[in-house]
């Protein structure tokens, strides 16, 4: 019989017009129809090496729910989906798919992976639009253990999610007042609605998991009052949280933020919508953001939203080095941000009451790759030059907030501040404590912290029957 | 939600909650502070711990009235409840046997002194206070930081009550009086703050202050809140907000407090507007 031939033509995503969506904080790419998912779907030749699985940190069966969705029958997509991965909604949005279960797909040598993320948020948003926000599941048998999850990013809600489905009775406790770490307080409105993640709280809360809100593990209990207390075991998934500054003179200028701050603002309180929502926000009219990752990226196009007229990005190194996702980083440029690369930053100018009216640069090239692989950018002399600016956005990366590793005895950290586990099973060396995500691995990704939370879940699972 | 179990309006534009919070009682000591947030819409504001009552299970704040979030808390009574109640937040004051603190309190801080003057004595120290108000219409809790102190002295601007002037004439006076002091603890507005640093730097005396820049998450998770100790970028909210008063940068302080002036000010008078229709 012959082959059957490869379709080669992606269904390319619906999205927002690039000049009203820098408008506005709405999403920007738009979903597939139904018929444009199945069209999607029939592309899957159904492998027998399953290549994309294996690119998938919570190894969901990818050929299952596409075949599911060309067969039509969404309940069962989904079915198949929420068995390994209790966020779709957020993991079809902001995985990177490209360098993973795309990037292991039978078809991405021809250059036309199946777009798994685009299929898998379309089976998330049909089921919250027909089947209501919660698909519940049947309660399963109570093991009568407890565990504490600390933290509820990507890591914690899965770890969590896994251990109650397994019949433990589960409480994580977060410090910010609202569940879903990063997803909400980092990754802005227009790119990953937080009607979604609260959607996708609500799931795992249905699960019978509980959530202690306004909780700082270390300030109100430590993990070892916890242990003494309630809990059989303790994960931590506290995330890498604390931003870093550049330690440059002027950095400390009104108008000067970081990252995290200025997200905060805009994602977690709403800043965008001052004053109905309280928490102000400065509105810069020619802004820069220093750093090539996602975080730059958003924290750029929020910018932008927010009404600035004219939004840099300055980078050290080339566009080839940046680690933010490609279709980001189109999207940006999409939208009329300017990028200044091998661009760094020599200090911040200020005025006589402390705000920021500019910025000197060096301007840099690329010497040999440093540990990273990645070519060393290296100053040159002499070529400092001045961007005027009146808000300057530092997205230079973050590292564990040091509040649970200092208050718990026993916990081993590295000199990046992040915890010591094992690769495979996330158990620090602490007795009864495990920890995974972005306070193991350093700033990561929402799927690798998921498959952290979720090798973490059986092994606590193992431990507690053991 | 956390309730309010108790206000009481002590002087004009100055109000106490006992607020029902259990697990922060448990874990509170002098010098920290919780993060408050009124409702979905409303901003985040730390606020000082001014007491608690573990077996009671609630905490004690008292604030002043000079913004939205402040003036809409002031319109909540007892029985009423507040969304997020964030705690306990902060280092605790540093507390030991030193010999003799002297307690500095300007306007409502004499409720945020309270704790940490009580901490001091129970050391044994002997603590000597100097309490200051605007006015006497102003001025609360005299008594209370009184049986907490071997000495006290009240300073009201106006001369309305105790002596005229502000805190630092009789702070001056106490250190070049030969009394040997070892601390102190100044709390108040941060320009108060900043002129006791400076009347007792000549003296060499370790004098502790209490940094209020503006703050987010009060966690160390944003950055809002640095500030400039000896040089160095700090995190109020994680490595303060008690510092060495003689090496903070006060005019950088001062000047990141103005961040928001003018959305402070859009925010007040949409929420009066709201109010008044
Ligand atoms: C702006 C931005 C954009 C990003 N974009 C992408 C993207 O497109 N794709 C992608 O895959 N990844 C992206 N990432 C990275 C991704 O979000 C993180 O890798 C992921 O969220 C890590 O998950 P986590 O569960 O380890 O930690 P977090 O999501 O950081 O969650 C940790 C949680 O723990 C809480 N916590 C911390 N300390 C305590 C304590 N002591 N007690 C109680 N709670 C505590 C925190 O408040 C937080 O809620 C982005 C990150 C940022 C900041
Ligand atoms: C650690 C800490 C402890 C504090 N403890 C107390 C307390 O026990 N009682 C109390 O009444 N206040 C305290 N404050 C100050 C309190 O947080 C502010 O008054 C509050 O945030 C104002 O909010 P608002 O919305 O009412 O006013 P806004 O509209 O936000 O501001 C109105 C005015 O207050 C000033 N302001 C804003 N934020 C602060 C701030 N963080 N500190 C000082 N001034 C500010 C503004 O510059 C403006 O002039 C503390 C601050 C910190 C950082
Ligand atoms: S969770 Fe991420 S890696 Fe796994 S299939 Fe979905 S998009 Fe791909
Ligand atoms: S590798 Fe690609 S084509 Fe093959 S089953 Fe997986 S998604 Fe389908
Ligand atoms: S308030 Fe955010 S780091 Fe201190």
């Amino acid at each position: 019989m012959a082959k059957p031939k490869l379709n080669l033509n992606r269904v390319p995503m619906p999205r927002q017009d690039p000049k009203k969506r820098g408008k506005n904080f709405n999403e920007v790419a738009l979903g597939y129809s139904l018929e444009q998912a199945k069209e999607e779907a029939s592309r899957c030749i159904q492998c027998k090496k399953r290549g994309c699985v294996a690119g998938c940190p919570v190894e969901i069966d990818i050929p299952g729910f596409i075949k599911a969705i060309g067969d039509g029958d969404m309940p069962e997509a989904v079915r198949i989906l929420k068995s390994k991965n209790a966020l779709p909604g957020i993991c079809g949005r902001v995985c990177p798919q490209e360098t993973q279960c795309e990037a292991t797909c039978s078809l991405a040598k021809k250059g036309a992976p199946i777009a798994i993320g685009r299929l898998e948020r379309f089976v998330a948003d049909w089921e919250r639009a027909n089947m209501g926000a919660a698909t519940s599941i049947d309660p399963p048998k109570p093991a009568g253990k407890r565990v504490a999850v600390v933290g509820s990013g990507p890591a914690g809600l899965t770890a969590a999610a896994d251990l109650a489905k397994l019949g433990h009775s589960v409480t994580i406790f977060e410090a910010l007042h609202v569940a879903g770490g990063v997803l909400m307080y980092g990754i802005p409105e227009f790119r990953l609605p937080k009607e979604i993640v609260q959607a996708e709280v609500d799931y795992v809360a249905s699960l019978g998991v509980k959530l202690e809100l306004d909780a700082v593990v270390g300030k109100l209990a430590t993990v070892d009052e916890l242990l003494n207390s309630d809990y059989h075991a303790v994960f931590l998934g506290t995330g890498a949280g604390a931003p870093m500054f550049m330690n440059i003179p002027g950095e400390n200028l009104n108008g000067i933020y970081s990252a995290n701050e200025f997200l905060t603002r805009v994602n977690l309180m709403k800043a965008y919508r001052f004053p109905e929502y309280d928490t102000p926000v400065k509105v810069g009219r020619r802004v820069v953001v220093i750093g090539g990752g996602n975080v730059a990226m958003d924290s750029a196009r929020c910018a932008l939203r927010l009404g600035a007229d004219k939004v840099y990005i300055i980078y050290r190194r080339s566009e080839v080095e940046m680690p933010a996702r490609r279709e980001e980083v189109e999207n940006a440029m999409e939208e009329g941000i300017e990028f200044r690369l091998l661009t760094n930053p020599k200090q911040m100018l200020g005025d006589e009451q402390n705000w920021v009216v500019g910025i000197e640069c060096y301007e840099m090239e690329l010497g040999e790759p440093d540990d990273s692989g990645r070519r060393r950018p290296i100053v040159k002399e002499g070529s400092e030059f001045t961007i005027d600016v009146d808000m300057v956005v530092e997205a230079l990366g973050t590292r564990p907030n040091p509040l649970v590793a200092s208050t718990t005895e026993g916990l081993e950290t590295t000199r990046w501040g992040t915890l010591v586990a094992d690769e495979e099973t996330g158990k620090t060396v602490k007795d009864k404590v495990w920890a995974g995500g972005d306070i193991v691995t350093g700033a990561a990704t929402v799927i690798s912290a998921m498959g952290a939370g979720k090798h973490a879940a059986a092994d606590i699972d193992a431990y507690l029957r053991g | 939600m956390y309730k309010i179990l108790l206000k009481q309006d002590l002087v004009p534009g100055i109000h106490l909650f006992k607020v029902a919070a259990p697990a922060v009682a448990k874990k509170a000591q002098p010098g920290q502070f919780v993060v408050v947030r009124i409702d979905e819409k409303g901003e985040r504001i730390p606020l000082t711990i001014a007491d608690w009552d573990r077996e009671g299970g609630s905490v004690t704040i008292v604030f002043m009235e000079v913004g939205t979030t402040t003036a809409r808390l002031a319109l909540l009574e007892a029985g009423g409840a507040i969304a997020d109640f964030v705690g306990p937040l902060g280092l605790p004051t540093h507390i030991e046997k030193f010999g003799t603190v002297v307690c500095v309190a300007g306007g409502f801080a004499v409720a945020t002194i309270m704790p940490i003057a009580r901490a001091m004595r129970q050391k044994g120290n002997k603590v000597i206070s100097i309490l200051g108000a605007r006015s006497q219409d102003l001025l609360f809790w005299e008594d209370k930081l009184r049986s907490l102190s071997d000495q006290l002295i009240v300073t009201t601007d106006d001369g309305s009550y105790g002596r005229k002037g502000v805190v630092t004439g009789p702070l001056k006076e106490l250190l070049e009086s030969g009394e040997k002091v070892d601390r102190v603890i100044a709390i108040g507005p941060s320009i108060m703050m900043k002129f006791c640093s400076l009347t007792t730097e000549p003296f060499g005396i370790k004098t502790i202050v209490s940094l209020n820049p503006i703050m987010v998450d009060g966690t160390g998770m944003c950055g809002c809140c640095r500030v400039s100790v000896g040089g160095e970028t700090k995190f109020a909210c994680v490595d303060g907000p008690d510092f060495d008063g003689h090496q903070v940068d006060w005019d950088l302080l001062f000047a990141r407090q103005r961040i928001y002036l003018d959305e402070e000010k859009r925010s007040f008078e949409q929420w009066q507007r709201s109010v008044h229709r």
